[in-house]
């Protein structure tokens, strides 16, 4: 079959991206041909700002160079302007008078830099800041010239002007109001921001219009509205872009202030698409990469005739890429009457934040100074969460949020390239700062498929997000605002819950059909959360695919390094007795078992057990009483207890017994995550209650429960949920929470970022104060419960899933050589 | 190896319902265990059960697609060619295997050098 034509005009970021995309879905749909009016492959625009002060090459922000395109089959043109589309020919004209056809076409040609209408401006040496061209007029001037003008104190002049000081040149900024980037910031945060950048030999002219540009055949002054003139031997204007749509108003287009399209990036045309700068999406124009990406992606995706993906608007933050200069800015950060206004202020510092909030949700930020905090800010602003929880901390930011460990309130900037960033697989910063550099690395996933950074226990994502950040400059903030679950779909994790539910999907082949999964059979990413989300949602059915486990549970054991297995059997509270100890030993003698290890759950771990003998050993502490710990399972895992009031001399409750019962209600249970109790009989806490899932601390008065804690990477202390009177009660508040964290956590994510995610009030909302909620949730753990308490040990040590531990053949050498 | 060399030593393992769909067994050697891999439609692969980042058993990994995600630290290696999924670099031994009927055939040497 005849491939068809797709052809590109634009070979800027969002295009380029596009076909990007588009190459990974399929390499065999469309003969691509670009267009493109620079002469030059595909570079990074918003580098040029570095480039420009020195800091980079364009060798260094090259994305796609011209062998690139060759060995991807694109054929590019470059260096040619189309003039025409003719829509009914199907087919677009260029500047030398050749003429491209298409079967469909893409439209990214970005914008211009709006050039104010005074007399003068296309003097020489008035120059825009928008491509590679502007930047060598700048620096060619500055190689020989005195004064710069740059008019303009919004993000890109003042990029500019920065640039151009450090190469030497002595710089004026005009500015029509009285506060620098007053999109995107708030007067104090612009005052800050002027007074460092005057600090840097910067000189402002604030309030001033611009009348007139002065010179003969190159400009020399300029002239204000008051009669004011400065000398000029240089002026970059930069007051604003505007979408580049002349090629299709004249082709007839729907076009507002920019290129109109639908949420699948498609024109009034359906045979072509728009992306990028130049077009209005929902009413709105873009002028950042970040909504580029998500655009491109949709986009290549329905040309890509995958017909998924929605493009439904972007949320966005600025940074402004001046070495040595913090500051950040999101949403609506001017506020109303309905909105409150948190600030801190530390002036000698130089340190600045604001975030504007309504209803305890962030409607918007402006941080100078220090902007480690800039992407917890958005995020949650994002996912409008609700923040009363934590409100009176959150200025302090993420680090302050009453947990120890490492956090990532280091400053990437200031470590020194051989500080260790990733602890579990050594990576240091000058590693994955060298990385994102050359290997042309935008997002988080990039980084830890390339460095494995961040790929092991995830402790340092906040690191290397900020790294990132600080590396790539603003455009980091690319996070799209649906995460996919993995790179199979599009689709998030609340999605595909829904889904499930909804569509009543009962296998994983039926959810990958019904929504569309990119790849055949899903990835050890997404199997294992799609067979979890199903037995959680339809636990009677026998739904669990053995294949979409991860050995440790297919297996019921620890895979260790060398491949062999450890073993933990259950021990209810943390109790134990001879006879079982005399199993564990005998178990342990008559198959050398290497290392037996108190764990640190209060239980006895065997360790370095060949797979094959598990079954028989299993069978052996079977006969003792013991069974599986499911200390390898997304599962409850630990009860811990202290002995109580049974003989400790402060003991309120029996929290030995307390425990017992909870583990006996609630082992075999899979959830989103491991999911650890424990129960003290006192304040003293001894069983640490208040660093697990759900913690109880026994009163004179009943029972404490706490909720969302964890050791670990980041330790979190538990928040606390309530106190109620009985035994039976804690079994039914524990029991409801169980459930609804099973029922709407993500897969993979512990019981302490969910909270912090949800909200405790959330919790408490359905948990404490909707009684019928509660009993129910409770009701449907149970009902669940009937179909999991079966110990899978004694299954397999009756002979179960055979095949899983015993070779398919055992050769011995000479003997089963057969002739064929 | 040459192949003629290689064609001697076809020994039969099993049959294909040994394995489940999506999964492996092992085949086990004084010289160490071959992993025997089944995907959703049915083709067969055989790799040195070592991968190449620190030598984790591939049977014990999620098969998806032609590949196998290593249980260890989740590097993805190509059933078909040994090789590590991009950017992870390096390489599984692989073994001539064929399904006759419902009857598996493997070779005992090695089809890559580096066996
Ligand atoms: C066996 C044990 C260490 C020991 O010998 O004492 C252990 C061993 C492992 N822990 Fe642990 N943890 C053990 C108690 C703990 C504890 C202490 C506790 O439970 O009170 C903690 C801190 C408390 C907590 O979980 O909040 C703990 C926090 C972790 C974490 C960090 C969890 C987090 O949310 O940040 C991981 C990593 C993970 O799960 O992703 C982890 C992961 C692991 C893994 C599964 C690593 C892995 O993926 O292979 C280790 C498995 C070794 C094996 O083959 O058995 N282990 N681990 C302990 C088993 C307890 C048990 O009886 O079941
Ligand atoms: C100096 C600078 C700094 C920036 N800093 C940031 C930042 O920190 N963070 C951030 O998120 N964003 C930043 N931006 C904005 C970002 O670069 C743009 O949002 C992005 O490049 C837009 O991509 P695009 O593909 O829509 O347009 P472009 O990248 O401009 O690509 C459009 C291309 O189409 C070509 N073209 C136009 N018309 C035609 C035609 N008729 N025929 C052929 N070719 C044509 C143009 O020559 C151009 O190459 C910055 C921009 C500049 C200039
Ligand atoms: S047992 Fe836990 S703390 Fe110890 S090395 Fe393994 S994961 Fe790390
Ligand atoms: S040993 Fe296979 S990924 Fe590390």
């Amino acid at each position: 079959m005849a491939k068809e034509r797709l052809v590109v005009i634009g070979n800027g970021m969002a295009g380029i991206r596009t076909v990007e995309e588009l190459l990974k879905l399929t390499t065999d749909a469309y003969d691509i041909t670009v267009i493109g009016e620079e002469p030059y492959g595909n570079y990074n625009r918003i580098m040029l700002s570095p480039v420009l002060a020195g800091e980079k090459t364009i060798d260094q922000i090259m994305l796609n160079d011209e062998q690139w395109y060759i060995d991807n089959n694109v054929r590019l043109m470059k260096g040619q302007r189309a003039i025409e589309i003719d829509r009914v020919k199907r087919c677009v004209v260029t500047q030398d008078g050749s003429v491209t056809a298409y079967d469909r076409l893409l439209i990214a040609t970005g914008s211009s830099p709006f050039i104010i209408p005074v007399s003068g401006n296309d003097l020489e040496g008035v120059v825009s800041f928008r491509d590679i061209k502007d930047v060598d007029a700048m620096l060619k001037a500055a190689a020989d010239r005195q004064h710069a003008v740059v008019i303009g104190g919004g993000l890109l002049g003042l990029e500019a002007a920065n640039g151009l000081i450090q190469q030497g040149m002595s710089v004026t900024v005009v500015h029509i109001t009285d506060s620098l980037m007053e999109r995107q910031l708030d007067e104090p945060a612009a005052a800050m921001l002027r007074k460092s950048l005057e600090g840097r030999g910067l000189n402002f002219l604030m309030g001033a219009q611009t009348e007139a540009i002065i010179g003969k055949n190159r400009v020399e002054r300029v002239r204000f509205k008051d009669g004011t003139e400065i000398y000029a031997d240089l002026v970059v204007m930069a007051v604003g872009i505007r979408p580049n749509i002349e090629l299709a108003k004249l082709a007839k287009i729907h076009c507002g202030r920019g290129i109109v399209v639908n949420d699948t990036m498609q024109t009034f045309d359906p045979v072509i698409y728009a992306v990028g700068e130049c077009v209005e999406h929902r009413g709105l124009t873009y002028g950042l990469v970040a909504p580029l990406f998500e655009m491109a992606k949709v986009c290549a995706n329905h040309l890509a005739k995958y017909g998924i993906g929605r493009y439904e608007g972007s949320m966005t933050s600025t940074k402004l890429k001046v070495t040595g200069i913090d500051l950040f800015s999101a949403g609506d950060f001017s506020g109303n009457d309905n909105t409150d206004e948190l600030v801190f202020q530390d002036a000698s510092r130089g340190v600045y934040r604001k975030l504007v909030v309504q209803d305890n949700r962030i409607k918007g930020a402006v941080m100078y100074g220090d902007t480690i905090d800039g992407t917890w800010y958005f995020d949650l602003m994002r996912d409008e969460t609700d923040i009363s929880d934590f409100r009176n901390n959150i200025l302090f930011g993420q680090a302050h949020l009453g947990d120890s460990g490492h956090g990532n309130d280091n400053r990437v900037a200031s470590m020194s390239a051989s500080a260790e960033i990733c602890g579990c697989n050594g990576v240091c910063k000058g590693d994955i700062v060298k990385a994102i550099t050359e290997k042309k690395l935008f997002t988080l996933d990039d980084v830890r498929a390339h460095t494995k950074a961040s790929s092991s226990c995830g402790s340092c994502t906040g690191l290397v997000e900020a790294l990132l950040a600080h590396t790539v400059g603003g455009e980091y903030s690319a996070a799209p605002s649906k995460k996919p679950i993995c790179q199979c779909t599009d689709h998030s994790h609340d999605d595909i819950r829904s889904a499930i539910k909804e569509q009543g999907l009962k296998s994983i082949r039926a959810i990958m059909d019904s929504l569309g999964w990119k790849s055949s059979d899903g990835c050890s990413k997404c199997r294992p959360a799609l067979n979890y989300y199903l037995i959680c949602q339809w636990p009677a059915e026998g739904l669990d695919d053995y294949q979409s486990r991860f050995i440790n549970e297919r297996a019921h054991a620890n895979i260790q390094k060398d491949g062999t297995y450890s073993v933990i059997p259950r021990m209810w509270g943390g109790g134990t007795s001879p006879r079982e100890l005399r199993a564990i030993a005998e178990v342990a003698e008559k198959y050398q078992i290497k290392t037996v290890h108190v764990t640190g759950g209060q239980r006895i771990a065997l360790y370095g057990l060949k797979k094959e003998e598990l079954p028989k050993i299993w069978g052996e502490l079977n006969q003792a009483g013991l069974v599986s710990g499911h200390a390898y399972g997304k599962a409850l895992r630990t009860v811990k207890t202290c002995v109580g009031r049974e003989w400790c001399r402060f003991g309120t409750q029996d929290s030995t017994h307390l425990g017992i019962e909870l583990e006996k209600m609630s082992w075999g249970s899979w959830t989103p995550h491991k999911f650890k109790m424990a129960a003290s009989g006192c304040p003293r806490n001894c069983a640490e209650a208040t660093i697990k899932d759900f913690g109880v601390v026994c009163v004179d008065s009943g029972y404490e429960l706490h909720v969302g804690g964890n050791g670990g990477i980041k330790v979190r202390a538990t928040d606390y949920l309530c106190t109620v009177k009985t035994e039976a009660e804690v079994l039914e508040y524990t029991a409801a929470y169980m459930q609804i964290y099973r029922e709407e956590a993500h897969y993979l994510e512990r019981t302490a970022p969910w909270i912090e995610r949800v909200g405790l009030t959330y919790v408490k909302e359905k948990i404490v104060e909707d009684e019928a909620n509660r009993k129910s949730l409770a009701a449907r753990f149970i009902e669940s419960q009937k179909y999991m308490q079966d110990d899978p040990w004694e299954e397999r040590a009756k002979g179960g899933d055979k095949h899983e531990f015993e070779p398919m053949k055992t050769i011995t050498p000479h003997k089963e050589t057969v002739e064929v | 190896m040459s192949v003629a060399k290689s064609q001697d030593q076809w020994v039969v393992v099993g049959t294909i319902s040994d394995i489940p769909k999506l999964g492996a067994r092992v085949v086990r050697l004084e010289a160490g265990d071959i992993a025997v891999f089944r995907t959703a439609d049915d083709k067969i692969f055989a790799l040195r059960d070592q991968c190449p980042h620190k030598g984790g058993p591939l049977s014990q990994g999620i098969v998806h697609g032609d590949r196998v995600a290593c249980p260890l630290h989740d590097w993805k290696i190509s059933l078909n060619s040994g090789i590590a999924v991009a950017p992870d670099e390096g390489c599984a031994a692989r073994f001539p295997i064929r399904l006759e009927g419902e009857t598996i055939y493997l070779s005992l040497q090695s089809s890559d050098v580096a066996a």
